[in-house]
């Protein structure tokens, strides 16, 4: 098979290349990590400081769409993780079918956000934009924190869904290299970014 | 595959652990709900990170790399709340 | 005469000389075009980009310094107005901190120097790390913008719910130019740690490492866990300010102090990104001035570490007066007092080791117990400023002022302007005059201590900082404060004369004209692109000093393998 990967000057061997590679995403998973749990701070102080007007304005969250869209990115987490084993044993073409359900299964899930927060602008409880039933105070912050938070997830879905559209086009030969260095940090990504939608979804939907 | 078999389980347990903590939402848990939830949450980031992310085959270092930013966190929630929970504390 | 002693001579000739071989073999001659450097994915043509950003951005830092220094003079506020005045210290904090000192000996020594003192051919990420320094331009220029905007007034703390809804500055411009050099820090984080794992050479275990790769590891550490919660917070202040969230408004059910707690857990570890390389700057100075091996290598290592790690536990000591619980004050306080044994440590430890030293008195060592002494200074009020009783007191006074800058500048600065002297041989193959750089080290740390010496006695009498209206009894205090500042620049300015003078009237250097241990002394000075020509195999500990000094040995020692032992 001819060599998908180039060993660059400053590493021994392919395979601490490859270490490297990983080591360093995972680093970078952690900054993520700090990135988003600087807003749970902020969701828990405000809990804390304000814990019944917290509740009341969770408890009017469409948690029937979270919940259908906790399940859409579980299941692009299985299918990704699928994507990966297939990339290792090979199965180039079988993992560009798996990358196109699990962008799809993306796009789903922002589809879903969107009919949530249009949802939410008719219902009135979108800050500045149709504040017509936003409780002041408490309120008002329970929904400001909620767009900033999902809004930067929504963002970080994106670009998961870039990471793994790449690995379609343009390198596709990633998905030829049976160690699955870039498949393997595309999919890390994405997982991370499932983990932080894991925690969200109590944290804004079922805080009652 | 026994790697796909795995994966296949990892995902079923998700999807009811996700069940488990809508309905958990729903029953009469009182102060202990957040409790109940959040172990529920980090049981399925614990699936997600083990069996998904591969940490179960990564080396000591690989893991020590993912767990820190959670470690961190624990720090910045620990000493934050130190002083969110105390402030009202008769002095 | 060995060529330890040798640098004692004057080292410039009276003729320019021309490029050596080693030179025209060098990184510096891998292509001479503007396109080749900024294109460049070796770590030491970056490095040379950083060294010259960051001095742009300390001389414009320096001159809000100045304008600071010359509005002190008098009591009455008649340089500056009260919102210049303002924008003048805020400007100094935003670019000093996030443009000078956090990148400073990390990024220009950090990354000439790690791949060399590992053996590695360079960083484990080449392209990430040009994309640092490009994401630490574009933060620059945005500060640039911030400045020709009209100014922020702040403070670099951006403290709401000043910064998020009342301040009329250009409040928005600065907080993106911050979370854009935030994403720098963390790449080269990222880089560091794994360049640190992966890329060590054969024998270079962890116990053989320079102490200036464990303070950078430690650096990086933090650069990775602390900044990603300054950029949220970042984001979080903007958005308010722009969108009026309300989150840290208390009129809306906000906390002002759920920003402190965030911003201050990023900037009390980001103090320990200042100062954690120049310790181990300090301990390569230390360990070369003495030709001896470290003392207690392990707890200067270790101490390094735990620094770091403890620096998270502590930032509440920045809160003591804000509204802070006054038991989460306390705990704060215990934490501080502990985070100050690791960094005593490393003084001893530094001081045992020059303890029947074969010591020569050059600039590096001059900088290098510059560093000693002022950080000790700085250290120790520190210790007072955690006592909650002391805090209470001289908290937003002058003391906090001076207790800061003898860290930062007395210590930092003065371990960047070592390392300078220190692998200025190395990173451009010439030899300055040593007689320059130790008058430039005392003009230095004078002029410092004159410059902030008296900043402790005005803060202990009650001056409160960012004030530039004060009572007139403070008068003579704050004018010897300026007239020394001014004897700090010149300190400042002399090596930017005679270093550059030095690349064309140097003699050259020879790979080790220190007789130093290190890896990057094996290699030619300047070194080539790729560092080493056969990979380097260590068998020997850092340091590794024959014990009776200069005197015994009639090569310099380093720590590779020789042929054939």
């Amino acid at each position: 098979m001819t060599e998908v990967r180039r060993l660059q000057p400053q590493f021994p061997t392919l395979e601490r290349q490859r270490d490297a590679d990983h080591f360093g995403m995972l680093i970078f998973l952690s900054t993520e990590v700090l990135i988003f749990g600087g807003l749970f701070v902020a969701l828990f102080v405000l809990r804390a400081q304000h814990s019944a007007e917290y509740a009341k304005s969770s408890m009017e969250m469409h948690y029937w769409l979270g919940g259908i869209n906790t399940a859409v990115l579980l299941t692009s987490s299985a299918i990704v993780a699928l994507m990966v084993e297939a990339v290792k044993s090979g199965s180039a073409r079988l993992a560009k079918w798996l990358l196109l359900a699990a962008i799809a299964l993306g796009l789903a899930f922002v589809a879903i956000k969107f009919t949530e927060y249009a949802l939410e602008y008719r219902d009135g409880v979108v800050p500045l934009l149709s504040p017509a039933h936003l409780r002041p105070g408490a309120g008002t912050l329970f929904m400001d924190l909620y767009f900033v938070a999902t809004g930067l997830h929504a963002l970080h879905v994106f670009g998961g869904m870039t990471l793994l559209a790449c690995l379609i086009w343009p390198f596709g030969r990633a998905r030829r290299d049976t160690s699955a260095v870039f498949a393997g940090n595309a999919a890390l990504y994405w997982h991370l970014v499932d983990v932080i939608w894991i925690f969200l979804y109590p944290t804004l939907y079922l805080a009652r | 595959m026994k790697a796909v078999r795995t994966i296949l389980v990892a995902w079923i347990a998700l999807l009811a652990l996700l069940a488990l903590t809508i309905a958990a939402s729903f029953a009469p848990l009182g102060p202990a709900l957040p409790f109940i939830s959040y172990a529920i949450a980090i049981a399925k980031t614990a699936i997600v990170v083990w069996i998904f992310m591969e940490l179960r085959v990564r080396d000591g270092m690989q893991r020590i790399a993912l767990a820190t930013g959670f470690a961190w966190l624990a720090i910045l929630f620990i000493l934050l709340f130190a002083d969110e929970l105390t402030r009202a504390w008769p002095r | 005469m060995t060529e330890a002693l040798s640098h004692m001579n004057p080292r410039v000739s009276q003729e320019a000389i021309p490029d050596t071989a080693e030179e025209r073999r060098s990184y510096l001659a891998e292509g001479h075009s503007l396109k080749s450097w900024l294109t460049t994915t070796d770590h030491k043509r970056i490095a040379i980009l950083y060294l010259l950003s960051i001095t742009f951005f300390f001389a414009c830092g320096g001159v809000a310094a100045a304008l600071i220094r010359l509005d002190l003079l008098t009591p009455a506020p008649d340089l500056m107005t009260n919102d210049g005045y303002n924008r003048a210290f805020s400007l100094h904090g935003i670019i000093m901190v996030w443009f000078f000192l956090i990148p400073s000996i990390p990024t220009t020594f950090g990354n000439f120097l790690l791949p060399l003192m590992i053996g590695a051919k360079d960083l484990a990420f080449p392209r990430l790390n040009l994309a640092s320094w490009y994401i630490f331009v574009f933060g620059g220029l945005a500060t640039l913008a911030t400045v020709v905007l009209g100014g922020v007034d702040t403070g670099w703390t951006f403290y709401t719910p000043f910064s998020s809804t009342y301040s009329n500055g250009a409040v928005f411009m600065a907080i993106v130019a911050v979370f854009i050099s935030g994403f720098s820090s963390i790449l080269t984080g990222i880089n560091f740690i794994v360049t640190v794992h992966k890329l060590r050479c054969p024998g270079m275990t962890w116990g053989r490492l320079p102490l200036f790769v464990w303070s950078h590891y430690a650096t990086a550490i933090i650069f990775v866990l602390a900044t990603p919660v300054l950029t949220i917070t970042l984001v979080l202040v903007a958005l308010e300010r722009v969108v009026g969230i309300g989150i840290f408004d208390p009129h809306l059910g906000g906390d002002p102090l759920l920003f402190q707690h965030l911003f201050w857990f990023y900037s009390h570890p980001a103090v320990y990104i200042m100062v954690l390389p120049a310790m181990g700057v300090v301990s390569e100075l230390i360990t070369n001035a003495a030709h001896k091996q470290i003392f207690g290598y392990w707890f200067v290592a270790g101490s390094a570490i735990a620094i770091a790690v403890i620096g998270f536990m502590v930032w509440g000591h920045h809160m003591f007066v804000s509204g802070q619980s006054p038991y989460a004050s306390a705990i704060f306080s215990f934490l501080s007092i502990v985070v100050a044994v690791p960094s005593a440590i490393k003084v001893y430890n530094w001081t045992a080791t020059l303890h029947k030293g074969d010591i020569v008195i050059d600039g590096p060592l001059l900088y290098a117990l510059g560093f000693i002494g002022l950080f000790t200074v700085g250290g120790l009020t520190g210790l007072m400023l955690t006592m909650l009783p002391i805090d209470v007191h001289v908290t937003d006074t002058y003391f906090v002022v001076a207790h800061f800058h003898f860290i930062m500048v007395g210590g930092s600065v003065s371990a960047f302007f070592g390392a300078l002297h220190f692998w200025w041989p190395k990173i451009t193959g010439r030899l300055y005059n040593d007689k320059w750089a130790r008058i430039s080290a005392l003009l230095i740390f004078f002029g410092f201590v004159m410059t902030f010496g008296p900043q402790f006695l005005l803060g202990y009498e009650g001056m409160p900082r960012r004030y530039h209206v004060y009572p007139a009894v403070f008068q003579p205090l704050n004018v010897m404060s300026s007239v020394g500042a001014s004897v700090l620049a010149v300190g400042y300015l002399f090596p930017l004369l005679y270093l550059m003078w030095s690349l064309r009237y140097g003699k050259p250097a020879g790979p080790n004209p220190w007789g130093a241990t290190g890896l990057e002394w094996t290699t030619p000075s300047p070194p080539p692109k790729h560092n080493f020509e056969t990979v380097p195999v260590v068998d020997k500990q850092a340091y590794c000093y024959p014990v009776g000094g200069r005197g015994e040995q009639s090569r310099p020692r380093t720590q590779q393998a020789e042929a054939g032992e």
